[in-house]
């Protein structure tokens, strides 16, 4: 049976609102937003349906990297940290943080939480989940992302993380979905476990197919986890997709091919949420290798392509247009001030001109893995680049080994190609990942002296408006110096049956709520 | 005989597996990258091939896993670590279930529509069984099972997708697999009806149906008891194909009704660098098909006693 009941926040959550004043780096963490005007239900069976998994899944959290594995994870586990509805901070299993200097961080861990084994959740396999990712045997992607943690020790009922040098975004990167806090045993996790301290207990799973989660009944969070259980099914193909939901078979589906929108609409059997979040499509040059090494060359592409074309074929609308822009709507210090670029061959010229150059003869190889439609996004930028004396030839490749052979330009054959991203939560978290100098993932093998400079002022400045103004003219850098072609911020879009209830703000972190569906998502 | 084919059926096998092996060496990149995807580096790709001890020579890994397969074991899969036989086994039976619901579907249907058109050779029911036939085969798979999701599970008789696990039962499979056997069905009718036609056509001319029409036998005496037996080594031989087909071959329906079988491993397998599972599949598939040429052989040579008690 339903009840209906109207969720309170637990003392514990108050006490913590109540003492977030004492947080430093100010502003990180705001309350909740308001509690939500309509009552929410427990019980009942949320299926959903989800265009990836396979069954080469793993349970390992470091080589996690689809909505199928993120979302299950977002059953079974909870993190340090959890980006709210809003992309505010929201205190996990972290109760608290704080630093008094930027370089070391002190977690406060949450009592009297367990995991699904029964067993305490303690400071210390905090500390083995964080170094799951560290070390030189680790096989984990974010890696990279932890590289600049020196030491994570256990204090009492604290997690001390001390950097190498200080950084003010150090509890965004907590709320990584790689970085869950599982179970340590001597220091380590096991990788292959599924316990966890989430609002769901992992009853069955097959990778590729299908996992079954069914609440926890320890779970602390009185006002999260709604559902009695949860199926999460991996249906590939888009059209069996949308036909799962039309027969009621699943509740929510990813990746809506705009051209169904409509006709799923006009069923009346379940709604499109279109969320604008920070993911987006791009192109990236090899900045190192001709013609691509001269500026004015990628200032000639960047005003060669139309980007409200793309975002209305591409995306269907589903989407924004973007300024060559990887900081999107979603971060903090987001830059809209900047001279909007809009397709003009004439200024397209003129750069060719002043890069000595009276047409340009470039090859851009694509490929559907990148993103979806990036084969017809290649073609559309040819045909708009002809106008500016820009012969751009579509190379259309194969998916398969796509992003082992293509991306990031390996041999030297592919200087100019699609990408995607799913964008950050914060500003440094996405330019350290592919734009900073020698970055693995700097896809243009992009490198500039002056964001680069401010690229590690920043992430240690502790004053905002100091801090805004160096975020802002990194975004200007790499919009008009960059070597990436952003021309579109893609919504993420799904769509949810009529008989789940979801609440008034979407997180637009990430697909799916911020994977959260699964707890913050009801039955109507 | 049957011990020649046997062996030559083996040495076959064998033949196979050096050709799987050498067509997933040709593969572009390599599965350490696939694993960590986007988010690979040379750092974490080498600790990762190391573990996986993708670094050995190609015949040293061909060894290994061939004199495994042999005993039984083909290894852990390279991606989750998880043993083969564990990760197939299930699919193996979702696979093999489906293609023994389509085949008990097709089989008879097929048989009674030959033998039906046989009899009324050039009548409105052969011409029908005929056009139905080839223009259900016509239609590319996923466009049939499309039309049967529109027709069958929009309006709530059968549902679109297949949510089986271990503890479903016989009864709600037969019910929730309808859908993908009845496209099977579809698409395999057409083969072994025409051959099952024209096999007893062609014998309708030969002097001892002749003689049995003279002696005044009903005509459908005549097809079952005396044109039939002598066309059964076609028809064996078109329903073992077929059957071979049904396992081997049903990607796109399973793709198309979420079916948990082999051809969705295969395709994860081949795209994921998975070259362990890609082997072990491979090396079902040609099984299969071996096995079932090899008792359609047996099965025609036993059909036909000149065959049987050849000097």
């Amino acid at each position: 049976m339903k009840t209906p009941r109207i969720p309170a926040m637990p003392m514990t959550r108050r006490g913590v609102m109540q003492s977030a004043a004492a947080v430093t780096a100010a502003g990180l963490i705001l309350p909740h937003s308001a509690m939500p005007a309509r009552a929410q239900t427990r019980g009942g069976t949320f299926r959903v349906g989800i265009g990836h998994g396979s069954t080469t899944d793993s349970l390992d959290p470091g080589l996690w990297e689809n909505l199928y594995v993120q979302t299950f994870a977002a059953c079974r586990h909870n993190y340090l940290i959890e980006v709210g509805s809003d992309g505010q901070l929201v205190p996990e299993i972290a109760e608290s943080w704080d630093t008094t200097d930027g370089s070391t961080w002190v977690f406060t861990i949450r009592q009297g939480v367990t995991f699904h084994s029964g067993k305490d959740v303690t400071a210390e396999d905090v500390v083995a989940s964080i170094n799951h990712h560290r070390g030189d045997d680790s096989t984990s992607v974010v890696k990279p992302l932890l590289a600049a943690i020196t030491d994570v020790r256990a204090d009492g009922n604290t997690v001390v993380v001390t950097l190498e040098a200080p950084n003010a975004d150090l509890p965004y990167l907590m709320t990584d979905y790689h970085i869950p806090v599982m179970p340590g045993m001597d220091g380590r996790i096991d990788p292959a476990s599924t316990d966890g301290c989430g609002g769901y207990i992992v009853e069955s799973f097959e990778h590729g197919v299908q996992s079954t989660v069914t609440r926890n009944p320890n779970y602390w969070k009185s006002d999260r986890a709604w559902f009695d259980r949860v199926e999460l099914v991996s249906i590939l193909d888009p059209a069996a997709r949308l036909n799962a939901l039309i027969t009621g078979e699943v509740h929510l589906i990813d990746q809506v091919d705009p051209a169904t929108i409509g006709m799923l609409e006009s069923r009346g059997v379940a709604r499109i949420l279109s969320i604008p979040g920070n993911a987006h499509y791009g192109f990236p040059m090899d900045s190192r290798q001709a013609p691509y090494d001269d500026n004015n060359v990628r200032l000639a592409l960047k005003y060669a392509l139309d980007r409200e074309a793309m975002v209305d074929v591409i995306l269907g609308g589903h989407g924004a247009v973007s300024n060559d822009n990887p900081i999107g709507p979603a971060n903090r210090y987001f830059n809209t001030e900047m001279e909007m670029k809009t397709y003009d061959p004439d200024r397209a010229r003129f750069h060719l001109r002043e890069a000595g150059l009276d047409s340009l003869d470039v090859t851009i190889a694509v490929a559907d893995a990148a993103f979806s439609g990036a084969v017809d996004a290649g073609a559309m930028f040819s045909e708009t680049a002809r106008a500016a004396g820009i012969n751009l030839e579509v190379n259309r490749v194969p998916n398969d080994g796509y992003w082992s052979n293509v991306w990031l330009n390996p041999n030297g054959d592919t200087p100019f190609c699609a990408t995607y991203w799913g964008g950050r939560a914060v500003e440094d978290h996405m330019f350290t990942t592919a734009y900073a100098a020698g970055a693995d993932w700097n896809e243009g093998h992009w490198s500039n002296d002056r964001f680069n400079e401010l690229l590690v002022a920043a992430r240690s400045e502790v004053d905002e408006s100091l801090r805004r103004e160096m975020y802002m003219e990194m975004q200007q850098i790499v919009s008009f110096e960059g070597s990436t072609i952003i021309p579109m911020y893609n919504n993420y879009v799904m769509a949810v049956a009529n008989d789940i209830a979801t609440p008034e703000q979407i997180s637009a972190n990430w697909n799916f709520d911020g994977f959260r569906c699964v707890e913050r998502w009801w039955m109507a | 005989m049957i011990a020649l084919r046997l062996a030559l059926g083996i040495g076959l096998l064998f033949i196979v597996s050096l050709i799987i092996f050498g067509a997933t060496e040709l593969l572009p990149g390599d599965l350490a990258q696939q694993i960590l995807g986007q988010g690979a580096t040379p750092e974490t790709l080498a600790a990762l091939r190391e573990q996986l001890g993708l670094n050995d020579p190609a015949p040293v890994r061909y060894w290994n896993w061939l004199s495994g397969a042999l005993t039984g074991d083909f290894g852990v899969s390279l991606s989750n670590g998880r043993p083969i036989s564990e990760l197939i086994g299930a699919r193996l039976g979702n696979t093999v279930f489906l293609a023994l619901y389509a085949a008990a579907l097709a089989v008879p249907i097929s048989l009674i529509l030959g033998i039906l058109a046989a009899l009324w050779r050039n009548s409105i029911f052969d011409r029908a069984a005929n056009a139905g036939a080839l223009t259900a085969i016509s239609f590319p798979e996923f466009f049939v099972a499309y039309i049967l999701v529109l027709w069958l599970a929009q309006t709530g008789l059968f549902p679109s997708m297949v949510r089986i696990n271990p503890t479903t039962t016989f009864g709600d499979r037969i019910y929730m697999t309808f859908l993908p056997a009845l496209t099977l069905t579809l698409v395999v009718t057409a083969h072994m009806m025409r051959m099952t036609r024209a096999a007893i056509i062609n014998l309708m001319a030969s002097p001892y149906i002749e003689m049995a029409r003279l002696k005044g036998l009903s005509p459908l005496r005549i097809v079952l008891r005396h044109a039939l037996p002598n066309a059964l080594a076609p028809i064996i031989n078109v329903i073992a194909l077929n059957l071979a087909y049904l396992i081997t071959g049903v990607v796109v329906v399973e793709v198309v009704f979420v079916y948990p079988g082999l051809g969705q491993l295969m395709v994860d397998a081949v795209s994921n660098r998975d070259i362990a599972v890609v082997q072990a599949v491979a090396l079902i598939f040609a099984g299969a098909y071996v096995a079932l040429n090899l008792i359609a052989d047996v099965l025609s040579t036993i059909t036909n006693p000149r065959l049987m008690h050849r000097r």
